[in-house]
């Protein structure tokens, strides 16, 4: 077994094991062993890709391949480079997260467990696939669960919200589709055969015409998972209604899959197409990236507040992949990893005040600093990674978007680098918002006084998820290195 | 001409010396022991079955009348899979309703005698041929339909079908006379090499089509498939949206690709034109029905659109697609109206709402629902995902992106309702869910062999390279 296929298959592995589970602590233990298990792999491979780039300058490595459907030429091909590796590992951190987040998942445990790790299944595989069909596949693995994890275990509107989520991101899915099936029957443009495989297709020229017509299609497919302006409504509310250990992974992995498809298959595959196009989508991107941060400004429920910001962070990761530069792209991708980190903590965060207090509507909440000291200073160290203070990572990843954009010197790009910078403040100021009427002043609801104190299980979750943003934010350079050597063939090809 | 150039027809042989037997068991087993011919049904079919995946020659019969190849043997094959399944599901429900009644052996007859018809009609070489076969294999439904007797509905669905079904037959056999006025032959060979584009020609093919459109259930030849599905018993409905359906959209499939090939500049904007109806009409109306055999009918008609796609295309690509795809439909179907006829026939409820909080009691019957409904919606990694792309694929080969963008926003509606099933089972909790049963062993073995088939026809690819080899045949 390879060292990539493994994390497809312990996590089948652990489901398997979960489905002779018979109550909440058998299927929490062995979900957590599993996270544990997942954990040490993307460590190990992290180590091992260092090793292995030393010696070897290949794109992908780890590279596996068998073939699968012989006639269309699909295969079960995989390999990783320096992108994927930082996102499995970032995967891997949210999954054992949300698994000690959801320690006291009551209802229907096993059947949660399973359906999280499904989840997380698709998403492991999704970004080790360099074939465009596999990929395909586990894109709609990951997508799928979410509306029973939404439906189940949500609360509120949690039927419209879970079935608006799925239709849309399967209609995200459906236009994707059709994308593909355009790159693939010209993926012969220099006569060769027909592939799915992403690394042959960058070396076909395909047809200009044919890169107009289906790069938006692609682009759009994965643009709705990763909540690109106007076609973001589905996360708010799916946000709003998921349970948190799903907000976590819907927020801080799933979403990734969107800005990492476009970077590795609309843009690295049809770069022609991305030229023609980026006017557009560099203009819904940039209108994201503000309404997004005004939306969260307005909103009083808590998890509406981060689904916006959420918004507002993930547009820019879009937008700095329109840059088409290394600077930008490198701070596309810290963006993308910083984000998980940040918004799968304000969920957990939302998560444990909710179940304390049982609202999530900043009125009604008061100086929950006195009451809850843990959870609170961690909400304000949260907020200011999120509002981009150096020391943190959201602060590398912006800087880079925007140094990046400025490289852009034509007067549209100029406009819109602005509009888009202009949002930081805004961020400041619902963070700040949030913070104020939440956190400081009297304690409003005398019940409050005795709120139950962080357990060990939320700690660690905590932990495990402010270490990478604190880690990220001090020592950059390595995980930065570890993208820019990754980012030579996107350059070669897409420039 | 040899006496052993005959087992070239041994599927038909075969059933037929099923049936005979079953007459004479009928006759010759006292009343009190009548139970016995259930299982003695299912043990002779089990072997037929299994019998009939042992290779057979290509070749032809009666002069070119009657032909069998590599394709027709394996699609054979799985309209016995099919039927058996099918049988094994609904073995309760006859023992239960119609044994008490003495007329369970006529059931058996009646579907073996509708099978046959298929087998001939998807082995005709001839027009003549595949008329009779066509008849043959609806006759019977319409007693079939009206099975119930006890029950209007049931009533009403035979007549309902078989006044369509006599139509639609009328109106074909006008087509074939058509065609024979301007080719002057009913073979298919001759007729290959005689067939232009005059104007009765395409008159007489239109009419001809007509009569298989209502089979598979096309727009607009569909508005018999919900009021039958609903009245007819749950096997007779799960017969016809599956094998009935199958059988024919691989006879079009033959002839279109073969004899009627010259006429591909007439059927290609057509079948064009039919998809989107079809599964536009079947999916809208899909949306709000609450009960699960109407549902389930009119997410048969949409699922015929989507054969269309690669009907259209004329292509070996197109041929192996199709077979593939109707393969699929067949065990996910089977494995949906087998829940279905589980749950009515252990408490007689049919609607959406009886299924609220499914999950929670009997959770094994939920998830091969979910199964099912998955691979129907098309999603990975059961088997319907592949089979959809794959025929995706092959509309596309043939540029027609824009049908394949209309198709898969259509997938998308329907996810909507294959969704509000897996809503009622898994999300609500249900005032009074249905209480928890044990099912009988014939079901559970009906259920198991759909999920296999949901499961490895899509993971197991060596099924497609299979399914491909055979689609030579057409060039």
């Amino acid at each position: 077994m390879d060292i990539l296929s493994l994390f497809v298959v312990v996590p089948v592995l652990v489901i398997l094991a979960l489905v002779f589970t018979k109550d909440l602590r058998q299927a929490r233990v062995i979900s957590m062993i599993g996270g544990l298990v997942q954990l040490g792999m993307a460590i190990n491979l992290l180590f091992a890709y260092f090793r292995e780039r030393a010696v070897n300058d290949s794109v992908m490595l780890f590279t596996r391949d068998l073939v699968w459907f012989e006639q269309f030429n699909i295969h079960y091909n995989i390999g990783v480079d320096g992108i994927s590796v930082s996102l499995i590992l970032l995967t891997s951190i949210i999954v054992l997260a949300g698994v000690f987040i959801s320690w006291k998942m009551e209802e229907l445990p096993k059947e949660f467990f399973i359906s999280l790790i499904v989840l997380a299944t698709g998403v492991y595989g999704f970004f080790i696939s360099i074939d465009l069909f596999t990929m395909f596949v586990f894109y709609e693995i990951a997508v799928i669960p979410m509306y029973l994890l939404i439906g189940i275990w949500g609360s509120g509107n949690k039927e419209y919200s879970a079935m608006k989520l799925t239709l849309m991101l399967m209609g995200a899915s459906a236009v994707l589709l059709v994308g593909i099936l355009g790159i693939y029957f010209n993926s012969n443009a220099d006569g060769g055969a027909l592939t799915f495989n992403i690394l042959e297709i960058a070396k076909v020229n395909i047809p200009f015409e044919a890169q107009k017509l289906f790069f938006p299609l692609t682009f759009i497919g994965f643009a709705i998972l990763g909540a690109l302006f106007p076609f973001h409504t589905w996360s708010p509310d799916g946000h709003a209604s998921a349970p948190t250990a799903v907000s976590m992974l819907h927020a801080g992995v799933l979403m990734k899959l969107g800005g990492y498809g476009i970077f590795r298959v609309a843009m690295f595959l049809l770069p022609a197409g991305a030229l023609e196009w980026s006017w557009f989508f560099i203009i819904l991107s940039a209108t994201g990236v503000i309404y997004g941060a005004f939306a969260a400004l307005r909103q009083t429920d808590l998890k509406y507040i981060n689904a916006y910001a959420s918004v507002s962070h993930l547009g820019m990761v879009t937008f700095a992949l329109l840059m088409l530069n290394k600077t930008a792209w490198n701070g596309a991708i810290l963006q993308s990893l910083s984000h998980g980190f940040m918004t799968a903590l304000f969920f957990a965060l939302i998560g444990m005040i909710y179940g304390r207090t049982h609202t999530r509507d900043i009125t009604k909440l008061g100086g929950l600093l006195k009451v809850i000291p843990f959870i609170s200073v961690v909400y304000v160290i949260a907020g200011m990674a999120l509002l981009g203070l150096p020391g943190f990572s959201g602060f590398v990843a912006e800087m880079n978007i925007f140094m990046g954009a400025f490289q852009q010197d034509s007067m549209f790009y100029r406009v819109a680098t602005i509009v888009s910078i202009s949002a930081i403040v805004v961020t400041a100021v619902y963070v700040l918002r949030v913070v104020g009427i939440m956190l400081m002043g009297t304690v409003k609801n005398e019940a409050y006084n005795n709120l139950e104190g962080t357990t060990w299980y939320e700690k660690t979750g905590i932990m495990l998820l402010l270490i990478p943003i604190v880690g990220i934010g001090i020592a950059p350079l390595w995980i930065s290195n570890l993208i820019m050597e990754s980012l030579q063939p996107f350059i070669q090809g897409v420039l | 001409m040899e006496l052993s150039s005959f087992l070239l027809m041994r599927h038909e042989i075969s059933l037929l010396a099923i049936i005979l037997l079953l007459i004479i068991a009928e006759i010759a087993i006292p009343d009190h022991k009548k139970s016995s011919i259930l299982h003695l049904a299912l043990l002779f079919f089990g072997i037929h079955t299994a019998v009939g995946f042992l290779p057979l020659a290509e070749s032809f019969l009666f002069g070119g009348m009657f032909r069998s190849n590599d394709m027709i043997h394996f699609f054979k094959g799985i309209l016995n899979i099919g039927v058996f399944t099918l049988l094994l599901q609904s073995a309760e429900w006859l023992e239960k309703n119609m044994l008490s009644q003495e007329r369970g052996t006529e059931f058996f007859i009646l579907l073996f005698a509708s099978l046959l018809g298929m087998y001939f009609m998807i082995s005709a070489g001839d027009f003549l041929m595949f008329f009779i076969g066509m008849e043959l294999s609806t006759l019977p439904v319409a007693a079939l339909a009206a099975f119930e007797i006890i029950k209007r509905e049931s009533g009403e669905a035979g007549i309902k079908f078989i006044l369509s079904a006599a139509l639609a037959s009328g109106v074909s056999l006008f087509g074939i006379t058509m065609l024979y006025a301007t080719n002057g032959s009913i073979y298919f060979d001759d007729i290959l090499t005689t067939l232009t584009a005059e104007n009765l020609t395409i008159l007489g093919f239109i009419l001809f089509f007509a009569g298989l459109a209502f089979k598979i259930s096309l727009v607009p030849f569909h508005f018999w498939t919900a009021d039958v599905y609903e009245g007819a018993p749950i096997g007779v409905a799960s017969y016809l949206s599956v094998i009935s359906k199958g059988a024919a959209a691989f006879i079009l499939m033959i002839l279109l690709f073969t004899v009627l090939k010259p006429l591909m500049y007439i059927w290609e904007p057509m079948l064009y034109l039919l998809a989107v109806a079809t599964m536009f009409i079947g999916n809208i109306f899909a949306l709000r029905q609450e009960n699960m055999k109407r549902f389930l009918a009119y997410s048969s008609i949409a699922q015929a659109g989507f054969i269309l796609l690669g009907l259209m295309t004329g292509t070996q690509l197109g041929t192996a697609t199709v077979v593939y795809f109707v393969t699929i439909y067949i065990f996910s179907n089977l494995a949906a109206f087998g829940v279905v006829q589980a749950i009515s026939t252990q408490t007689g409820k049919e609607n959406m709402k009886d299924y609220e909080g499914l999950y929670r009691t009997n959770p094994k019957l939920s998830l091969v629902m979910m199964l099912a409904l998955f691979s129907l919606a098309g999603i990975p990694p059961v088997a319907g995902f592949f089979g959809k792309f794959f025929l995706f694929t092959a509309a596309a080969s043939e540029g027609y992106y824009l049908l394949v963008f209309l198709a898969v926003v259509n997938v998308t509606i329907s996810l909507y309702y294959y969704l509000l099933v897996i809503r009622a089972m898994f999300v609500r909790k249900g005032e009074a869910p249905i209480p928890f049963f044990e099912n009988r062993l014939y079901m559970r073995l009906g259920l198991l062999i759909t999920v296999i088939g949901i499961l490895a026809l899509g993971l197991y690819s060596p099924l497609y390279d299979y399914i491909y080899q055979l689609s030579t045949f057409l060039n």
